[in-house]
């Protein structure tokens, strides 16, 4: 409607439509905490190894299950070491991990996505009943089985996380393609004799992406869920590295006398999920994409 | 003088931008209609017509709110009514059809059902009355065999019958207003005559009022007692529907009957520059302004007023429409060089057929046909270089099937594309070279869809650059510059995004796309359909002139056949993806014709009060195309018997040139239709 403001928009890059997008989410009460929270806990995350008062993995049987006090603010635990201290750093491997998983479940997912939408027919079909196959199995076991033989390295959970999911982008990577493919551009462009690799980088992705993207940052948050439930059943992150679903574990025992080894990682582990949901959804607003009149999976 | 049942005064309608300015959609609205009167309300696309009619059902969009006026049906303020007055209102005194019909209806109940619903919002009556009342309303808007139809559901109605199906719920209250939304528009052009006549009749019959709103003069012609013209959110022009289309004293109104193609006379109309402003651009002067052949100073900085001239009985918005008062308005559109064209064939289709049907497994390894009755057969066509070939017919025709294939996008059944003479066009894309690929361009019909809306117009433009030619750097940007200025666009629409443009301006981007290919043919599917009439003759006279200077081949789909008549060297009719006729398109426009080119040609709606569409024949849709015998033998009026039902009609050759396929000797059919 307003012509100015179009024609301001024609001459930005690409840093300056991140900017605007981020200003977007932030415009609103839900994107701005999301965007704060999600912030804040990077923030911890990469500075907490300066900001840590203790050795995270300094075990001193004589301050067993401290709690809270000026010295040790959020108490000890159960091997007398800094529930502060373990918590701020609880997040780092967390982060790390599903960040790098999501990365991956969005390449392969979307891209696979993306060409069974393009290409239909057998392909698509046998793909996506694959995928059927694999949404059935539940996702714990055949993590459990993957980590039970391959062990528990960085290296085995980034793809196997990243691999279990996938899966869901796919299915709307290819209904996103799907949408696009009717119109004529796409038709325009296969007429005129463009290859499939030159249909999707020009043609699709553009156009996908937003969709891809909303859905990836969902992804990030039920993985760093997923993640800590692996760690919570021992098949994460092995100690004495702090991570929150293993202090969870560990303190889960004592929760009726030492409450506090519980409740810091608690909070770590939901605020940080809260977070990450609110800004994807205020980065689907953003961009323009409605995530309660479209279901993911 | 009867009595006035809605009245708007003053109105004014308006949304707050994002930076809290006050934009106004509609500027000081006044109107009355008067009680079994029929208003036609017509704009292009964006003037408010649609924001006028939902307000004076006291229905205001989302965002928007009234900033001054008020909308009295009697003497009630409909704007300032709660929403549980307005229930009462609504659908009892005042109802709406929408525009698609097809989607307004409930698509998991029966029609029946549907209707006795609004019957038990609207009515007292009992259980027996109200079955009585929906085979009443059923057969008063002509559906066939009203118990039956009662017991179906909408999807197995057909476009036309879904929207009778509509008028049948809005005159279920009974209503004195009916506001019917472009009630017309997504329908076949028989199927459109068919109800608007309906709807005339209904008019007449019952005494309600209606409030009809389109962008085809064409349409609102037929029905309308008074015509109100809307431009950018003002009512420019307002009077008798009579004096209104044979003398447009506002040079708006004057232009846009200008830029509709006529049956009657040959050629290109003349098109408008410009196109309407935005909302909220026009702060001072006139809105018409910047479109305006009449345009002198003082219109730049004042605002003219409705003036109301007695001997018309018109109110104009303009302060020259004296000028265009003694002018005849009956034009004559620019005189096309009547071209012709050297028997030089670039295209040839030969016993074409195409089908949907997908082949069961088992008979793809025996390798056997099964589909006796494609939905495209025996279409033989030779197209010469430099010519334009229309194919005509309503949807279902097969014209953008045939297009397709020739473009490869869809594989055929039989038949052969020859190209240039010499090679055969393979059916598979893939299997084509690249330069019989560059050499057949498209362009389609929706402007939005056709264009990434993710890439700006140098993107666009250098894509088939690109890929035939290679082209990077400097030389890319100068060939996208001189692409732009071939469609009249200029350099700084390099960095615009498809939703920065207008539609016709769009269309001009795809235009280019094609001729950046350098192709011979170019086929058109439907390219004018999606926009507005006065943008439309400025698309087609842009192709006309692009033909000119590069002896381009069009290939034109196109169902209205007034386009077809103005920019066509020869016309292909085609029904249920059979040839009917074909032949120079002046000759096809002339009798002696198909009986289902006659149809067509009847069912054309003209700009002029005293020319009625005539409907030859019944407007259902059929689903197939017969197995044998003639293509049209279910709707045909004038059929022979068992003949036409069982052997396939021959062609015959006419006076004047053009083929007929039918039965009918040429001399008798000749007699039939004079």
């Amino acid at each position: 409607m307003d012509i100015d403001k179009i024609s301001e928009e024609d001459q930005k890059n690409i840093i300056s439509k991140v900017f605007e997008v981020l200003k977007t989410m932030a415009s609103k009460p839900s994107g701005f905490i999301g965007l704060c929270i999600l912030v804040f806990h990077i923030l911890l995350a990469s500075l907490s190894p300066y900001l840590a008062p203790y050795d995270y993995k300094a075990i001193d049987p004589s301050l067993m299950l401290q709690a809270p006090s000026s010295e040790y603010w959020f108490g000890t635990d159960s091997l007398g070491r800094d529930v502060f201290t373990r918590t701020i750093m609880g997040g780092r491997t967390a982060l790390t991990i599903t960040f790098f998983g999501s990365l991956i479940a969005l390449l392969w997912g979307g891209l696979l996505g993306i060409f069974c939408g393009l290409v239909g027919g057998k392909i698509d079909d046998v793909v996506m009943r694959v995928v059927d196959a694999f949404l059935s199995i539940p996702w714990i076991l055949a993590m459990l089985l993957i980590v039970s033989l391959l062990g528990t390295s960085t290296e085995v959970l980034i793809p196997a996380l990243g691999f279990f999911y996938g899966k869901g982008i796919v299915r709307v990577a290819r209904a996103a393609t799907h949408d696009v493919i009717a119109k004529d551009f796409i038709v325009s462009a296969r007429a005129r004799g463009h290859s499939n690799m030159s249909i999707i980088w020009n043609e699709i992705i553009p156009n996908v992406r937003d969709a891809i993207l909303v859905e990836g940052a969902m992804r990030w948050s039920w993985m760093l869920l997923g993640f800590s439930s692996l760690s919570f059943l021992g098949f994460g992150v092995s100690p004495p590295t702090p991570d929150w679903g293993l202090m969870i574990s560990n303190a889960r025992g004592l929760m009726s006398f030492a409450y506090w080894a519980v409740i810091a990682p608690v909070v770590g582990l939901s605020s940080l999920i809260i977070g990450i949901n609110l800004t994807a959804d205020a980065f689907a607003k953003a961009l323009g994409i409605d995530r309660s009149t479209k279901a993911p999976v | 003088m009867s009595e006035i049942i809605q009245k708007v005064k003053n109105l004014s309608i308006g949304f707050r931008s994002k930076k809290g300015e006050e934009i106004l959609i509609l500027r000081n609205i006044s109107t009355s209609i008067k009680k079994g009167e029929t208003v036609g309300i017509v704009g292009e696309s964006g003037s408010g017509k649609s924001t006028l009619a939902l307000a004076m059902m006291g229905y205001v969009k989302q965002g928007l709110y009234t900033t001054e006026g008020e909308c009295l049906f009697y003497h009630s303020n409909l704007l300032k009514m709660s929403n549980r007055d307005l229930e009462k209102i609504r659908g009892r005194k005042i109802a709406m059809i929408p525009q698609n019909a097809g989607q307004s209806l409930t698509p998991n109940l029966k029609i029946g059902y549907q209707i006795d619903e609004a019957l038990k919002l609207h009515t007292n009556l009992s259980k027996i009355d109200r079955d009585n009342r929906i085979s009443e309303l059923l057969n008063k808007v002509r559906l066939p065999s009203p118990e039956t139809i009662a017991l179906r559901y909408p999807h197995e109605l057909s476009g036309g019958q879904q929207q009778r199906v509509a008028v049948a719920m809005a005159l279920a209250g009974n209503p004195e207003l009916l506001l019917l939304d472009e009630p017309t528009t997504g329908l076949d052009v028989t199927t459109q005559a068919h109800v608007l006549e309906l709807l005339n009749f209904i008019a007449k019959d019952t005494g309600t009022s209606m409030v009809y709103v389109s962008h085809d003069l064409g349409a609102i012609a037929q029905v309308s007692d008074r015509i109100i013209v809307m431009y950018s959110g003002e009512i420019v022009l307002e009077g008798p529907s009579r004096s209104i289309l044979k003398k447009p004293i506002h040079p708006y109104t004057y232009g846009l009957l200008k830029s509709i193609p006529k049956l009657s006379l040959a050629g290109l109309p003349e098109s408008m520059p410009g196109s309407q402003p935005q909302p909220g651009t026009v702060l001072k002067g006139c809105s018409f302004f910047d479109r305006c052949n009449l345009r002198e100073n003082k219109c730049k900085n004042n605002s003219p007023q409705l003036e109301y001239i007695n001997d018309l009985e018109t109110s104009v918005r303009c302060f020259n429409y004296k000028s265009l008062k003694d002018k005849d308005h009956i034009s004559s559109p620019i005189s096309k060089n009547e071209t012709t064209i050297k028997e030089n064939e670039i295209l040839n289709l030969t016993d074409l057929s195409i089908s949907y049907a997908k082949q069961k497994l088992i008979d793809q390894i025996l390798n056997k046909t099964v589909d006796t009755n494609p939905t495209v057969k025996d279409i033989n066509i030779n197209i010469n270089k430099g010519e334009t070939i229309a194919l005509v017919g309503e949807s279902g025709s097969g014209k953008s099937t045939i297009l397709k294939s020739i473009a490869g996008l869809l594989k055929t059944k039989d038949g052969k594309i020859r190209f240039e003479k010499d090679r055969d066009l393979s059916s598979d894309l893939k299997k084509r070279n690249p330069s019989d690929l560059r050499a057949i361009q498209l362009i389609f019909q929706n402007p939005d869809e056709s264009l990434n809306p993710n890439h700006n117009v140098e993107e666009i433009l250098s894509q088939p650059l690109k890929l035939y030619f290679g082209l990077s750097g400097e030389k890319l940007k100068k060939n996208i510059i001189e692409l732009l200025e071939k469609v009249r666009l200029g350099e700084f629409y390099m960095s615009r995004y498809p939703r920065q443009l207008s539609g016709g301006e769009k269309q001009r981007v795809a235009v280019a796309r094609a001729f950046a290919a350098k192709p011979d043919i170019i086929l058109c599917d439907e390219v004018t359909s999606a926009l507005d009439v006065s943008v439309q003759a400025a698309v087609l006279n842009l192709l006309q002139k692009l033909k000119d200077d590069f002896g381009t081949t069009y290939i034109f789909v196109s169902h209205d056949l007034a386009v077809v008549r103005a920019i066509s060297d020869r016309v292909a009719v085609l029904y249920q993806g059979r040839l009917c006729e074909i032949g120079p398109s002046k000759n096809v426009y002339q009798f002696p014709s198909h009986p289902y080119t006659e149809v067509l040609l009847g069912a054309v709606l003209e700009p002029d009060p005293d020319i009625k569409p005539k409907l030859v024949a019944e407007d259902i849709v059929e689903e197939k195309p017969p197995e044998q015998g003639c293509s049209f033998q279910g709707r045909c009026s004038r059929i022979l018997g068992d003949k036409c039902k069982k052997e396939t009609p021959p062609w015959q050759i006419t006076k004047s040139g053009n083929a007929i396929k039918c039965h009918i000797n040429i001399n008798d059919l000749e007699k039939l239709q004079s």
